[in-house]
């Protein structure tokens, strides 16, 4: 028997990559919880919090190496200047799409009413401080406060 | 599938959906909030009145296209319809489900 008849409530996203196209999984998984009524928070641990650093959010990149779907050999996909015109052709067909930029997708998250964490380690691994990241982050906290905030019935984990 | 709805029938999908938008009017629109259990306000009628502006003009719906309306930001959306608010009020307005994900 599942409990709650498997009726999800609760989104709880761990994204630790800060790639563009994770970014925007864990973004779209996000949102479109909050458009069917379930609640969703995420979690941004190591180069996650890239997209919530207010100086990097802006600049992040597809990946091109190491990636077979992308169908870029690799040795050339190493080369200068890939990832940036990878990237731009992306965003030009994710703006066809009604998709929109990193910082207005945050921006939106917080309207929906979605909670954003920063994983206190890894904000300390890498020297961040509160004041570098996104204004509208809900908090600066541990993996056992995210558990915590995880309670209750129906609500689903997942890593990015 | 057929839903009786003041005093008449009207023809919906397996989730409420109306599927004939010609077939909606103002009461109908009241009994479906009814039912969604949101007392709608003037600000929801604003709302219901542009969703089925863009319906007609068969402009695609996404809480990104509400939010850059100029008539309702996102904050104010879910608001105003709590839970999931571009299913709730495309129901009430009686247009189909938006397909999006944004």
């Amino acid at each position: 028997m599942l409990e709650n008849n498997g009726q999800i409530n609760k989104m709880m996203i761990i994204l630790s990559k800060a790639t563009l196209e994770n970014v925007y999984a864990a973004f779209v998984l996000a949102n479109g919880a909050r458009m069917e009524g379930i609640e969703a928070e995420i979690f941004f641990t190591f180069f996650g919090l890239e997209s919530i650093h207010k100086k990097k959010l802006p600049h992040l990149h597809v990946a091109t190496v190491g990636n077979p779907a992308m169908h870029i050999p690799t040795m050339i996909g190493g080369l200068p200047g890939m990832e940036a015109m990878a990237t731009k052709m992306m965003k030009k067909e994710m703006e066809k799409m009604d998709m929109p930029e990193v910082y207005e997708f945050l921006c939106m998250l917080k309207d929906s009413g979605v909670k954003l964490w920063a994983c206190k380690l890894a904000m300390d691994m890498f020297h961040y401080t509160k004041e570098d990241m996104f204004e509208d982050i809900d908090g600066v906290i541990t993996v056992g406060d995210f558990y915590k905030k995880a309670e209750g019935v129906g609500t689903h984990m997942l890593f990015i | 599938m057929e839903k009786a709805i003041c005093n008449t029938t009207i023809e919906v999908n397996e989730e409420g959906f109306m599927i004939n938008f010609s077939e909606w009017n103002k009461e109908i629109g009241e009994e479906l909030a009814r039912e969604a259990m949101i007392e709608l306000s003037e600000r929801h009628w604003e709302i219901i009145e542009y969703i089925q502006d863009e319906h007609r003009k068969e402009v695609p719906l996404s809480i990104r296209k509400i939010g850059k309306s100029g008539v309702v930001d996102i904050k104010e959306f879910y608001a105003l319809f709590p839970k999931a608010p571009l299913k709730t009020a495309t129901k009430i307005a009686g247009v189909p489900k938006p397909a999006s994900c944004i």
